[in-house]
């Protein structure tokens, strides 16, 4: 796209889409982190994901602060306004991912060393993927403006969310097998509750990016497949 | 993005038309101007919708000013200026030879630039024009000048001094005076050439909240500068580049997502 005739707006917008990608960055490591945290039980790992939350909380009032005073400033129109109302919009949704990304690290902790049937943690482990792929090309998507890619991620998030009603379903069974497995297992579903709420931002985020290349809003109804809601596991006889 | 391709002109108003029930006022159909042998519009297309106000924008020298010109005729004062095509007023050809110019600018009244207000009080101000074209009773005269004077919100700020030079009001008051004698004639359709550009910000706001209650009377057309006014009072906007009419709709798709790179390089501040 052309410059502005002003070079300090270019200046403006280009510093929010820096501090955008510096946040993606920081998020998509601290979630990386937080789950090899999870599945080796390592702590100073898990701790310093929750450390690296902070900067991502300053990122995200910079963006915020920055967008504000653009508009004070330049009243953007066009695609300057809508790329200055997505920046808000992305480093919020990108804020809570490393929130949920630090929640999952602090359960990590949480859980310590108790011994977690493997089945579980392959399987979040499995969500923890899709979601990074998804993190990352949302990511991509926003870098590049490629509208086709965010749209992708909005369709994916489906695969997701039945994983995650199938590791419900998994957990609620171990639970009623033997409540001792209750304290690690309700940690693991807050876990893969937060994976899957991850995977909720990446949708918004990559809806944000379509509005922001094509200046439309994508249907409000996305395919979803989280059925937990409906999920029971009847006591064996 | 797309690349620049002037629409034709059916395309153009179609896509308009669509959004706003309003019916057509004023149809320009392929409008060609010269000033000399310079030909500064050229086959402009477009419709402007009856009580809708519509924006015209575009950098210096791109004829929205010339086209706001020749709604009124007003460029027929210099010899050397033309007109070819068709403006329809009401179905009517306003630059048929046939058509009684003075008729013409009665409905179809200017507010310019600068304020321009006669030298005289602020009463004859109004007056001045009612009385060029109707004989009224001195109370129907006072009556139609507190009208024009309470429709373009400067009545509360003269009432008492109505035998005062306009010259003696501020800027923006003058420009509010302005207004007041060209809606004293009861015109149809306001053309408005920068009418904010000389005044300060509560001046600016004053006219474009007396431009939005207009709205409910007169077809207004206004040509500004300032992006931030057309995207506030207007319900269509075009954008005209050398003396083509580039893109044309609603405003608030026109400031929002325009169609053409062209518009929205200019709208965002890339050229001009």
């Amino acid at each position: 796209m052309a410059e502005h005739i002003v070079s300090s707006y270019d200046a403006d917008l280009q510093g929010l889409r820096q501090r955008i990608a510096e946040m993606g960055g920081i998020a998509e490591k601290m979630l990386v982190d937080a789950s090899i945290s999870l599945v080796r039980h390592d702590k100073p790992l898990a701790r310093s994901v929750i450390a690296s939350d902070s900067r991502l909380d300053l990122l995200q009032r910079e963006v915020e602060e920055n967008a504000v005073l653009t508009i004070a400033r330049r009243q953007p129109l066009a695609v300057d306004l809508r790329e200055t109302i997505s920046a808000i919009r992305i480093s919020g949704d990108v804020e809570r991912i490393g929130d949920l990304a630090k929640n999952i690290a602090k359960r990590a902790l949480a859980i310590g060393d108790d011994v977690k049937p493997q089945k579980i943690v392959v399987g979040l482990r499995h969500m923890i993927d899709l979601v990074m792929g998804q993190l990352k090309d949302v990511l991509d998507a926003y870098a590049q403006q490629d509208t086709a890619k965010a749209v992708d991620v909005w369709t994916r998030d489906g695969a997701i969310d039945a994983l995650y009603t199938s590791l419900f379903r998994e957990l609620l069974t171990y639970m009623m097998e033997d409540p001792r497995n209750i304290s690690f297992c309700t940690h693991l579903l807050f876990c893969a509750k937060n994976i899957e709420r991850i995977g909720d931002h990446t949708t918004n985020i990559a809806e944000t990016v379509h509005y922001l290349v094509t200046g439309e809003t994508l249907a409000i109804d996305r395919p979803k497949n989280d059925r937990s809601i409906d999920a029971s596991v009847e006591l064996g006889s | 993005m797309s690349t620049i391709a002037v629409s034709a002109s059916s395309a153009i108003g179609h896509t308009a038309a669509a959004d706003t029930g309003a019916p057509v006022r004023i149809a320009v159909r392929d409008l060609n101007f010269y000033y000399g042998d310079f030909r500064s519009l050229k086959n402009i297309s477009m419709d402007f919708y009856d009580r809708q106000v519509t924006a015209l924008i575009g950098p210096s020298g791109c004829g929205k000013s010339t086209l706001l010109r020749t709604f009124n005729r007003i460029y027929s004062l210099y010899p050397e200026q033309r007109a070819e095509g068709q403006i329809l007023l009401d179905g009517h050809n306003v630059l048929s030879h046939d058509l009684d110019v003075n008729e013409l600018r009665a409905r179809v009244g200017m507010v310019f630039q600068k304020p321009t207000p006669f030298p005289m009080s602020i009463y004859d101000n109004i007056a001045f024009g009612i009385r060029l074209y109707e004989r009224l009773p001195k109370s129907e005269l006072d009556g139609r000048v507190e009208e024009a004077l309470r429709k373009a919100a400067l009545w509360d700020e003269v009432k008492d001094k109505l035998r005062q030079s306009g010259m003696g009001l501020s800027g923006g008051q003058q420009q509010r005076l302005c207004i007041a004698r060209t809606i004293a004639q009861r015109p149809e359709v306001i053309l408005l050439d920068e009418p904010t550009s000389a005044l300060d910000p509560i001046s600016t706001g004053k006219i474009e909240d007396l431009i939005e209650q207009l709205r409910s009377e007169f077809t207004i057309v206004i040509v500004t500068h300032n992006m931030q006014q057309a995207a506030r009072i207007s319900q269509f906007t075009a954008f005209m580049y050398l003396g083509e009419l580039v893109e044309f709709g609603p405003t608030t798709r026109m400031f929002m997502n325009p169609s053409k790179k062209q518009t929205q390089d200019y709208i965002t501040g890339r050229f001009g």
